[in-house]
């Protein structure tokens, strides 16, 4: 085992044999390189999809700057979003307070763009120098005649998931504002999808085939008044169940709307999502033509799973999630493609996330909470793995390595819910772990020189395809039976 | 369907509380990048957990590298009781378990808010043994709210001067001389060095991020790799018989902490992009050499000037909105205006008192064609106006500027800081006059490229 911080020791699960007892939701240490963000960030990354609505980011300008467009999530009609809003505070705002430049910015942004609403973020510094941001919402709100809801999103108040409930808290102001009339019994919001490379549209399409109203999309391409009449809607989809539960908690108690855990990702994740939303309605056109499209669309994708697992079968990844939930579905998604996950983990999961994770991977796989690059390169070497599955901070490190690499984050361009998202997932891994690049790199030279030492026959001279080159068509599998591979 | 249709042009309305798509970012980046140009260093930043991961991101996304740096994971109760608890907890694991040499603490907004005396907080890290023999904690002090990118980068270069470099005897050492080279890529750095042992000198640049932010495929994650200037060289830095700083904002503040603390004479240039700026810095070289100019580089001037001279009709009346870092903009227009391209507009957000004197000089009678702005309201809104109102040819900046591109169809040449949708940028310098060399090349490859996407098809031609 290697060596890590002694406080985290209680963060990783590393051997099958020892019971599991695997600590989570503690603070970061002081001093660790974590991969975590703040509770501003889980805020703006909930938030920041609601295409017309004003986002203003009441402090310094770096939260505004680091956060402007960072996240690939569509929007089909307004593009407000992608804007980036400061007050931009600077030291005499500090010492004399932020009131008049936040109730300024707020006035000349609203008269300028005329959005739906508007959504204020605290940052560290407000909460620190005692701004009443929520007193200047309501006079701005009372002035202009729009919705002004301040999100208390101060960094240092917790963490990212404390960033979450504050977006649900912010979002939960606009529900129950607006008319439901024509509003159909066979309805539901999807929640905890941001519409990533367009992911929103996909489930959207799946639900309205199925019969089912779409009445808002939280948040991804979502709009302001949408969310407001979300309360007609039937059903609660969550997604992504750590940003998104909170709200739906909130709905359920004050309209009585049930909500269903989900995921889109995967075959089994993605049809499971639409059986059990079918099965809640028990309307039996809505089963059957669930089971249709279940039919259909796997029928469609099926030829190029086969071919991709025949390739990628026996390789072995690592996965590095934000939230937990993500990360079953890509154990399961990889295990369609004949790929071991040997370590998974998040930043934020609790207990249960990891009990479920432990059940679903095998004994051996190495479970991680809010780990370090130290430590996520340590064990990605020890277990010798062709992927990492991670975001932004952790795809150099898989090249420096010299690993493939999947965004499952923000800056994916693919999206990869729903089964088309299984095929796109399938080739981005394909692309990657099967790189003819990682030839080049040192490290896997040394082992296959290594393992050609050990035997000399062709399939050890093809760190990539494994023999199986002539049997694929695919893009990187190109290099001819029989042909050496320079080491 | 036009991106950013949000923005028109029409009459520009004065904003005194508002930043729109800003042209700058906060201090404490600055002081991370610098301080990963330390060797064995780790960059920490004492405050809430999400600015050091935006930081780490950024400059990730930048430099395409791992970028390594630790946080005090500030909490509710380090804001209302102070984060020395955090810190002195930080500062014993980052020793234990990752080992640096230096810990170059940057604070932040909170932490400068409630009042964290860092220094003071080091001091009892040492007290009570946590500091092991050798190794060093510094600072340096980045509000986010005062300054921005560039002084955060400069607080903490000053800070290595501050807390490493000694004279040790009264006579410097002929010969060495010290460069400071600003908020440059690590090419950059690469390259000043390059240029100096050309012109027969020893340098110590610092910080040098270079082999730490471009470094080799080898397999292996090194959570320090080899390269940055040493403590060993940041001391000595104090005994050496000259400072260059190149750049004002970036570099003046620890060329001058130089001459102060170890008597070291120092001389504050622009940096060296383009052919002036290059030739300045050449010129100021040659005081230390005995006058020499190798004829090496004396080659890569006359290969500048042939590439100018095949280039010169090509620019000819163009025009250039640019926006970044003052330092970069300065040099930039002074290229620009060399080739015979107008830098029309010229947009920074980080405040200084030197810039607005420092574009004059270099504008000088074309100062009335050309709109510079700095620091409130000088953000990509109002460049995205001025250009709505009256277009420019070419866009010069980071990679922010690719709505205007899009929105407006006029090409961008990438540079600056941050670039996060290309690789390759962090390879190439653009300083020196190969530097120089690199840029004309894009610029013209920018220009020629859209001419040839949008002539006519009777107007295509094989030949320019």
């Amino acid at each position: 085992m290697i060596s890590v911080l002694e406080q985290r020791a209680s963060q990783i699960h590393q051997d099958g044999n020892s019971p599991f007892a695997m600590d989570c939701e503690k603070h970061s240490v002081a001093g660790s390189v974590s991969q975590r963000a703040c509770v501003f960030c889980g805020s703006r990354v909930v938030l920041y999809p609601v295409a017309d609505a004003l986002h203003l980011i009441h402090g310094p300008v770096g939260c505004a700057a680091y956060t402007w467009d960072i996240r690939g999530a569509l929007s089909s009609g307004p593009q407000l979003h992608r804007m980036s809003f400061s007050t931009d505070l600077r030291e005499k705002d500090v010492i004399y307070g932020g009131e008049p430049k936040l109730y300024q910015a707020l006035v000349q942004l609203i008269d300028h763009y005329r959005p739906k609403a508007a959504f204020v973020y605290s940052t560290c510094i407000v909460g620190v120098i005692g701004d009443d941001v929520a007193a200047i919402c309501r006079r701005v709100e009372a002035e202009k005649g729009l919705s002004v809801l301040p999100v208390h999103s101060e960094g240092f108040k917790g963490t990212k998931k404390d960033g979450y409930q504050a977006a649900c808290t912010a979002l939960f102001q606009l529900v129950g504002t607006g008319a439901t009339d024509d509003i159909s019994p066979l309805s539901l919001n999807i929640l905890g999808d941001f519409n990533i490379a367009g992911e929103t549209w996909l489930i959207r399409n799946y639900y309205e085939r199925m019969g089912i109203q779409v009445v808002a999309t939280i948040t991804g391409d979502g709009r302001v008044d949408d969310i407001r009449r979300a309360h007609g809607a039937a059903l609660n989809v969550v997604q992504c169940s750590g940003s998104m539960t909170h709200l739906a908690r909130m709905m359920e108690d004050k309209y009585g709307i049930p909500s269903l855990r989900v995921s889109y990702f995967g075959l089994e994740d993605m049809s499971r999502a639409l059986y059990e939303v079918a099965d809640h309605f028990g309307d039996g056109q809505v089963q059957q033509r669930a089971e249709e499209l279940v039919r259909d669309e796997v029928a469609a994708i099926l030829p190029d799973l086969r071919r991709y697992k025949k390739v990628l079968s026996g390789k072995r990844a690592a996965i590095y999630t934000g939230g937990a939930f993500k990360a079953f579905s890509l154990v399961r998604s990889l295990r369609t493609l004949g790929m071991k996950t040997v370590l998974a983990g998040s930043q934020t999961g609790n207990r249960e996330d990891y009990r479920l994770l432990r059940e679903l991977c095998d004994e051996d796989t190495i479970l991680v909470d809010d780990t370090n690059p130290l430590e996520l390169a340590k064990f990605v070497q020890e277990k010798e793995v062709d992927l990492l599955i991670g975001g932004v901070k952790e795809r150099p490190i898989a090249y420096k390595l010299g690993i493939g690499f999947c965004d499952h984050n923000h800056e994916r361009k693919i999206g990869l819910a729903g089964f088309e998202g299984l095929r796109q997932f399938a080739r981005e891994v394909h692309s990657t772990v099967m790189s003819p690049v990682w030839r080049l790199v040192p490290r896997r030279r040394r082992q296959l020189a290594a393992s050609q030492a050990n035997s000399l026959s062709t399939e050890n001279l093809r760190p990539s395809c494994a023999g199986e080159c002539s049997a694929c068509d695919l893009p990187h599998c190109n290099i001819p039976a029989g042909q050496e591979i320079l080491l | 369907m036009t991106l950013l249709r949000h923005t028109q042009g029409g009459e520009i309305t004065e904003r005194q509380a508002l930043t729109i798509n800003p042209a700058k970012t906060c201090q404490p980046i600055g002081a991370m990048y610098a301080a990963l140009g330390i060797h064995r260093c780790l960059p920490h930043s004492h405050g809430s957990q999400g600015c050091c991961s935006y930081h780490r991101s950024t400059l990730s996304r930048h430099y395409k590298e791992p970028v390594m740096a630790a946080t005090s994971s500030f909490t509710e109760g380090s804001s209302v009781f102070g984060g020395q608890s955090n810190l002195l907890q930080a500062i014993e694991n980052i020793f234990t378990i990752y080992q640096p040499d230096v810990i170059a603490v940057h604070t932040t907004c909170l932490s400068e808010t409630i009042g964290d005396d860092i220094p003071q907080i080091a001091e009892k890290a040492s007290e009570k043994g946590l500091i092991p023999e050798g190794k060093r904690v510094i600072h340096a002090s980045t509000p986010s709210y005062v300054g921005a990118a560039p002084t955060g980068f400069a607080n903490m270069t000053a800070g290595m001067v501050k807390y490493f470099s000694q004279s040790t005897s009264p006579n410097k050492v002929a010969g060495r001389v010290n460069v400071i080279p600003g908020w440059v890529e690590p090419a950059d750095m690469r390259e000043i060095k390059r240029i100096v042992a050309a012109m027969g000198l020893e340098s110590i640049v610092f910080p040098d991020t270079s082999d730490v932010l471009d470094c080799p495929q080898t397999g292996v994650h090194e959570m320090f790799p080899k390269g940055g200037v040493t403590v060993e060289q940041l001391r000595a830095a104090g005994d050496s018989a000259a400072t260059i700083a190149l750049g004002p904002v970036c570099s003046g503040p620890a060329a001058v902490e130089l001459t102060n603390k170890c008597g070291v004479p120092h001389a504050t240039l622009p940096l060296p992009i383009g052919l002036e700026a290059t030739d300045r810095f050449i010129l100021e070289l040659r005081k230390h050499n005995g006058g020499i100019v190798p004829q090496e580089i004396t080659d890569e001037r006359g290969r500048l000037i042939d590439l100018i001279t095949d280039m010169h009709q090509y620019f000819y009346n163009k025009t250039a909105a640019l926006w970044g870092d003052p330092d970069q903009l300065v040099s930039l227009s002074e290229l620009l205006l060399t080739v015979d391209i107008l830098p029309k507009y010229v947009v920074t957000g980080t405040p200084g008192k030197k810039f607005l004197r420092q574009m004059g000089d270099v504008l000088q009678d074309r100062k009335s064609e050309v709109q510079v702005r700095q620091g409130t309201g000088a953000d990509l809104f109002l460049m995205h106006q001025w250009i709505k109102n009256e277009k420019v040819d070419l866009l010069i900046g980071n990679t922010y500027g690719k709505y205007i591109s899009r929105d407006e169809g006029i090409p961008l040449v990438r540079h600056g800081f941050p670039i996060l949708d290309r690789v390759g940028h962090q390879f190439f310098p653009t300083v020196g006059y190969r530097g120089a060399i690199r840029l004309l090349e894009q610029i013209l490859e920018a220009l020629m490229q859209l001419q040839d996407v949008e002539c006519s098809e009777e107007r295509f031609e094989l030949t320019m």
